[in-house]
């Protein structure tokens, strides 16, 4: 990943905000290893403890303080369990990261496609990270109802198209870059959704 | 809990009905050894022929006991032979009372052994077997493995002494690789069906693809098979069965691949995909399009499932064979309601679904809307851990309760969940006979009333009156095992964990439910006395596992005192016990070969 070291202090303060359930000072229990070596239900076996008498505390919905990991709780078998594992590291890792430009703004941002469920969340990111360089806002429209800025995106034909006119996943799997335009280099791209 | 596939309908009873007196040699009568006179012998002739079509092993049970001659007539004709539990009968005995078995079921360790309660090399070995059948039934043709313990040695002499072999299905199983495989394409010609389901399998590099010698092959499925296969072996081996019906692949297997396939094999009905993506290799819109060309080719498909790693602009492939569709497996693929959608609405004749809960409410209020005929519907937890945000709630299963009115079984893993929800499925889905919910954080109440999920699972046993299968969750005290005692008249199988507060919940089960024939309790507060409570109803159950539990080996001790066909087993996880007395991990079944020879040393039998 580019961007050293504010982008891992960044990653720091952010873990700090971070909303988590569990008493402060506690970490979250180390994930397993998704690729588990053979016999593998016996390294989870190992690797865990378990105590049935902080179990038997626990009368209402509150969370033991030391979280523990039971074994066989809840009752998924390890194949299944593996795959989910899996599913989830690949998902965790392997982001969809595209540059971000915005006419005016003297550099460029990155961000992981992945992270967003659809277009809204993606308009409102961008708004985010954009506003420190004042430079109006990539929702205002002007008096003919036509937008300040257009987010537009690089496919892989090499095509610069609106952002949001196809399905959501088609757009994933084609955009290579995006640039916010002003809206006057935009026209003749159509109103924006 | 969890995705345990028993076959309901015909459990129960095994092949070996539970009758000290009338079994083999044993019992009272005659010193046994005079020949039955002539018109005797006609007699059992044509009994014979008449019970020779009974199908139902109960009621051929039931049979077996009306007297000595239709034991003997039924024992002749029985070609089906189902073994619930392969410590309850000794081989030899198995064999030797029925001598015509064509097929054979047969069940091993507990289910509890899924969720790693139960250690390693605990037992349910499958050579003794194995060495019992080889001499006593050549012709056997079909044989089903459910969590037993499987060496390829077995399945090398398995593949050699059965030249009618045609069935083989492992189910759960460990203790084989590639290489047993290999043995079975290789030897047994006539190979009609192999299914590996979610087996441990060991990765031996061995290619066995490319050795199959049958061309009657209908049926394989080996997506629990780690490693790769030979795909051009593969498809060779698709395009000369003419009569493949039912094809399971493994991850490895590519899209387009899996076109090759399905353009060899249009008359599929049962199709498992592997990776069903791009796989990063930027396939495009070209692929979707010829994929979803193969699947309008492929007119039978009835039943889909596979999609690993899924890329989602990929799923409108399947549309064009969605509305024939009666069962869909999409538990591993990570989709939102939205990429949900288009394919759901599509499925007006689904029965069977299973998927992950990343679907949400949402996607549940979906499929409650279109799939009217839903029989089974279970939600998986992409992240199954306790204190996971939990995508799926009372919600979705209020939603399903009102649109799928013909639901039959039901696994549903949530965070959240109220009494209401639960009792109004208890009033709308009037034919469940499975009923499975895991709340995934221990001891969870009804979050909304705060009160305990006693009247939830009580109105499910109370207004389900065809239930037999239960399995409850979520913060329970003794009532909820009231209501079940007191209304769960036709409950076989019953799950709990971390429920109930005393004694008295363990009694009610015990003595208010007569069919009760499989429970499994772990981390509950139940003790001796209630243990003891079911000292009148053991000798009817296939087993009662108990682990973490507040049991002591006293306990334990006056059960198989008082119980000498039990078998008492007490397994501990490490040899040296600090406390000698507490009993870790209990499993007693009834068993007419006694205590086994086979027992590692943490099993101490009483």
């Amino acid at each position: 990943m580019e961007g050293g070291g504010s982008y891992g202090s960044d990653l720091d303060n952010l873990k700090a905000t971070e909303l988590r359930l569990g008493l402060p000072g506690t970490d979250e229990p180390k994930k397993l290893p998704s690729m588990l070596p053979r016999s593998s239900k016996w390294a989870i076996l190992e690797a865990t403890k378990r105590s049935s008498s902080e179990i038997k505390s626990v009368e209402k919905d509150q969370k033991p303080a030391a979280k523990a990991q039971i074994v066989g709780w809840p009752p998924i078998r390890s194949y299944r369990k593996n795959s989910y594992q899996a599913m989830k590291m690949e998902a965790e890792t392997t982001g969809m990261y595209v540059k971000v430009s915005m006419d005016g703004a003297p550099y460029l941002r990155k961000i992981d496609l992945k992270v967003y469920k659809g277009y809204k969340e993606l308009r409102e990111a961008l708004e985010d990270m954009f506003k420190c360089f004042s430079l109006g806002e990539i929702s205002r429209m002007d008096e003919s109802n036509v937008y300040e800025y257009a987010i537009t995106y690089e496919d892989k034909d090499g095509d610069w198209m609106l952002v949001g006119d196809v399905p959501w996943e088609m757009f994933l799997s084609s955009c290579k870059r995006m640039r916010i335009m002003k809206g006057s280099e935009a026209k003749g791209l159509g109103s924006i959704p | 809990m969890s995705e345990d596939e028993e076959d309901e309908r015909g459990g129960g009873g095994e092949g070996k009905r539970w009758s000290p007196d009338l079994v083999g040699g044993r019992g009272g009568g005659s010193g046994g050894g005079d020949p039955p006179p002539f018109s005797d012998q006609v007699l059992e002739n044509v009994l014979e022929n008449v019970i020779q079509f009974l199908d139902s092993r109960r009621d051929r049970n039931a049979a077996s006991l009306v007297c000595r001659s239709w034991c003997r007539a039924e024992a002749q004709t029985r070609r089906d032979l189902f073994i619930g539990n392969c410590y309850a009968v000794s081989p030899a005995r198995a064999v030797e009372r029925f001598r015509r078995v064509r097929a054979l079921v047969l069940k091993g360790k507990p289910r509890f052994a899924d969720f790693n309660l139960v250690p390693p090399r605990w037992g349910a070995g499958f050579y003794p077997w194995l060495a019992a059948l080889v001499p006593a039934y050549p012709w056997l043709e079909r044989l089903c493995l459910k969590r037993m313990f499987v060496s390829d040695d077995d399945l090398f002499l398995l593949a050699k002494s059965f030249p009618s072999f045609r069935d083989l299905t492992l189910i759960c199983c460990d203790g084989f690789g590639t290489a047993g495989l290999a043995a079975i394409a290789e030897h047994c010609r006539h190979l009609r069906v192999l299914d590996l389901i979610e087996n441990d399998v060991e990765e031996e590099m061995v290619d066995w693809v490319s050795r199959f010698s049958t061309t009657s092959l209908e049926s394989l499925v080996f997506d629990c098979v780690g490693c790769a296969v030979d795909l051009d072996a593969l498809e060779a081996l698709v395009a000369r069965s003419p009569s493949l019906r039912r094809l399971r692949v493994n991850q490895h297997v590519s899209v387009a691949h899996l076109r090759r396939l399905m353009a060899r094999a249009p008359q599929l009905t049962h199709l498992g995909t592997g990776s069903f993506g791009d796989g990063g290799g930027g396939g495009g819109e070209m692929e979707v399009a010829d994929l979803r060309a193969a699947f309008a080719a492929s007119r039978s498909l009835v039943c889909l499932s596979g999609f690993r790693d899924l890329a989602p602009e990929y799923l409108p492939a399947i549309y064009p064979v969605c509305a024939n569709l009666t069962s869909l497996n999409l538990s591993f693929a990570d989709i939102t309601a939205d990429q949900l959608m288009p394919v759901i609405i599509r499925c007006h004749n689904l029965q069977t679904f299973w998927v992950l809960d990343t679907v949400g409410d949402e996607g549940l209020r979906l499929v409650a809307a279109t799939c009217k005929d839903l029989r089974e519907l279970r939600v998986f937890p992409l992240d199954a851990s306790e204190d996971s945000e939990g995508s799926v709630s009372d919600v979705g299963l209020t939603a399903i309760s009102q649109g799928c009115r013909n639901l039959r079984s039901i696994l549903y893993f949530c965070q959240r969940m109220t009494n209401a929800a639960v009792a109004t499925m208890s009033e709308n889905c009037q034919e469940l006979v499975v009923f499975r919910l895991c709340i995934m954080g221990r001891h969870r109440p009804d979050y909304v009333t705060r009160e305990p999920m006693d009247e939830g699972f009580g109105a499910i046993v109370m207004n389900c009156k065809k239930l037999t299968r239960l399995a409850v969750s979520g913060l329970l005290t003794d009532r909820a095992f009231g209501y079940i005692g007191k209304y769960g008249k036709l409950l076989r199988t019953l799950s709990v964990a971390f429920a109930g507060n005393t004694d008295l919940a363990l009694r009610y089960v015990l003595e208010g439910c007569p069919k009760l024939q499989k429970l499994e309790i772990r981390d509950s507060p139940f003790g001796d006395a209630g243990l003891l409570s079911g000292i009148h109803h053991y000798y009817n159950m296939r087993f009662l596992w108990m682990n973490s539990c507040k049991l002591s080996i006293r306990g334990c001790k006056e059960v198989a005192r008082r119980l000498p066909h039990l078998v008492v087993e007490v397994i501990r996880d490490k040899l040296e016990e600090d406390d000698v007395e507490a009993v870790e991990k209990l499993y007693l079944y009834r068993s007419l070969a006694g205590r086994r020879d086979d027992a590692p040393p943490f099993v101490e039998i009483l």
